[in-house]
């Protein structure tokens, strides 16, 4: 049993879905209780499978008992456990804010539910899956889920949204395919540990190839994490979507930073030869840009859920940053950040709806509307948050920041990147500060009768914060388990040998068995 | 064979590309259409181009066409297939909601 439980990450949500069509749309309480048992299985499962990747073992389950590289593996160590456990973390709060309050999301349309679970269950598996193609085949999955939550409850700002996220993310799916096609043909694997031992081998006529797959690959990883320049997207999809499904979409664009972790970190890793870090100049300058153009748009948000989307993206560039520094200390400082930020978006998503609702009329627009009924709880909540993402003491924000700062000590780029953190840092200081006052201090005469004030409706948001706030109080056995994920995605060959076993050294199988090259 | 293939795929992917870059839901749904083709066909054709060889073990085969693109060929065709589906009925969800087919929800300014 416990062998195969790596799998079960997938097939929960799956079966949990299929079980609530069997359930049908009428049935509403059961398919509520079969979404929370869900995840709350899966916050289980992610707690048992981070005990077990603790001791630092990677495990590959492979499925149908096909061995890698011909079948598909799934691959279990600290950096995809920790993934999973955020994405528990963030879906069970997630799916409790959907389904409380006086007008529940989940009732504003059908299949939430279902839908919700298979989004997990594309999740997980992109997460887990240790095979190039299988990760664009749980992309689509975890898209075409999110497609359809996207559009959920409908209205035409949300329809206008969905197209747009829908093309752009159709056209990126082609140019996953083509960067895999293109590996594919000149190593004749698509297994990623099979893939690491092959492209350093890769024959000098085909490294042009290979290079245009890497660099292809990183493109569409870059428009999922919403990167400059291709975060166009984000702020028309993020503020759209209601808001339980922005706070599970804050782990969205950080699929993206995990698959570049994982394809140009193990791939294209300090290990790879002539194609070594092959990303990461360009990975370095598109984050610089993506965290200075969050912060500006953050500035001039004129809600503060495009501003939340705004700061995703600042939040996405600060942590890519911490990535192209291609280090073991800047990937543990990454990973850090990872966390504490998707918890800190999530929670400022749920936050920004609730001000809008209790605005009434003005929603969470930046203008003075009517007063906000009992504002001290949900002020503080916004305080906390705010201060965690802008990265003040004593909140995770900071400590991550910190982390990053530290692992960029000592390049000739540290003067830019210092300042870019730090001035983005600011700038996101000034937008939510702006934005508070406006939203509590200035309350107008044209308010309507403002929405009524419901108690449960922040238990949601802090939670989430409360996570944060747990991560900072315990943040050196979380950046202990950050940093050693972190050696063990550099450590490739030893991921390749748990993966591939002791098969005979895959370098000798011929690039392509039988066929003519 | 090789000019053929190629530049077949190179216009159908250019052609795919103008008309996603269109205003209109209807061209930018034919042109991802056409991307996801010209897609497709560039996967199976990464398995190298081999005329009148079985892709299974056979006794007396000269060689052998690589089966594993197929059997991506495959996945890739299906989940194209399912997401145009989908676009295509939100285009039309999206028309009926804000009486426009411009992707943008709203007539651009004469």
């Amino acid at each position: 049993m416990t062998a195969h439980a790596i799998v079960l990450p997938v097939l929960v949500p799956a079966l949990a879905a299929c079980l609530m069509l069997f359930a049908g749309e009428r049935r509403r309480g059961m398919q509520r209780a079969l979404g929370l048992a869900a995840c709350l299985a899966l916050a289980v499962l992610a707690a048992a499978l981070v005990v077990r990747s603790a001791s630092g073992a990677v495990t590959a389950y492979f499925l149908g008992d096909w061995a890698a590289p011909f079948g598909i593996a799934l691959v279990l160590d600290r950096l995809a456990a920790l993934m999973l456990a955020l994405t528990a973390l963030v879906a069970a709060v997630a799916l409790a804010a959907a389904t409380t309050g006086r007008d529940p999301l989940d009732a504003r349309g059908r299949y939430f539910h279902p839908l919700f679970q298979f989004q997990l269950m594309g999740l997980n598996g992109a997460f887990l899956t240790g095979d190039l193609f299988n990760l664009f085949v749980f992309f689509e999955v975890l898209l075409i889920a999110s497609y359809c939550l996207l559009a959920h409850g409908q209205g035409a700002a949300r329809l206008k949204a969905a197209v747009h996220f829908v093309v752009i993310n159709l056209a990126a799916s082609g140019l996953f395919l083509i960067g895999v096609a293109l590996l594919y043909a000149v190593t004749g694997t698509l297994n990623m540990a099979d893939l690491a031992l092959r492209v350093p081998a890769a024959a000098p006529a085909d490294a042009a190839l290979v290079r245009a797959g890497a660099l292809l690959l990183l493109v569409v990883f870059a428009v999922k994490a919403a990167a400059f320049p291709l975060y166009l997207w984000l702020p028309g999809a993020y503020s759209a979507a209601a808001a339980p499904v922005a706070a599970l979409f804050a782990i969205m664009t950080k699929v993206g930073v995990y698959s570049v972790v994982r394809v140009h970190g193990v791939i294209f890793g300090p290990g790879a030869g002539e194609f070594a870090l092959v990303a990461m100049p360009w990975l370095a300058a598109a984050a610089i840009a993506t965290t200075v153009a969050g912060a500006v748009g953050a500035l001039g948000a004129a809600s503060l859920t495009r501003m939340t989307a705004y700061l995703t993206i600042a939040s996405v560039g600060t942590l890519l940053i911490a990535v192209s520094l291609a280090s073991p200390a800047g990937l543990g400082a990454a990973l850090y950040y990872l966390v504490h930020s998707t918890l800190a978006v999530a929670a400022l998503f749920l936050l920004a709806a609730e001000i809008g609702t209790r605005r009434g009329a003005a929603g969470d627009r930046l203008q003075s509307g009517a007063a906000i009924p009992r504002p001290v709880g949900l002020g503080i909540a916004l305080v906390v948050a705010a201060a965690s993402i802008v990265g003040l003491p004593p909140f995770p924000g900071f400590v991550g920041k910190l982390m990053i700062l530290g692992a960029s000590w000592g390049l000739a780029a540290t003067p830019w990147l210092w300042a870019v953190i730090l001035g983005t840092g600011l700038l996101a200081l000034l937008a939510l500060a702006r934005a508070g006052s406006v939203l509590f201090w200035q309350p107008g005469e044209t308010g309507a009768a403002p929405g009524a004030a419901t108690r449960s409706a922040l238990a949601a948001p802090w939670a989430l914060l409360a996570c944060g706030i747990a991560l900072a109080a315990f943040a050196a056995p979380v950046k202990r388990f950050a940093d050693d994920a972190a050696r063990q995605i550099a450590d490739t060959p030893s991921y390749a040998t748990r993966v591939l076993g002791d098969a005979p050294g895959s370098t000798a199988r011929p690039l392509r068995p039988g066929g003519p090259r | 064979m090789e000019l053929l293939v190629a530049s077949a795929l190179g216009l159908v992917t250019a052609c795919g590309v103008y008309l996603m870059l269109r205003g209109r839901t209807f061209s930018v749904v034919l042109g991802l259409s056409l991307i996801g083709y010209a897609v497709n066909f560039f996967i199976f054709v990464m398995g190298r181009l081999a005329v009148g060889v079985p892709p299974l073990v056979a006794d007396g085969a000269a060689g052998y066409a690589d089966p594993l693109p197929q059997a991506l060929v495959l996945t890739a065709i299906v989940i194209g297939f399912g997401t145009t589906g989908y676009v295509l009925e939100l285009a039309l969800r999206t028309r009926d909601e804000t009486g426009s087919d411009h992707v943008d929800g709203e007539e651009p300014p004469q």
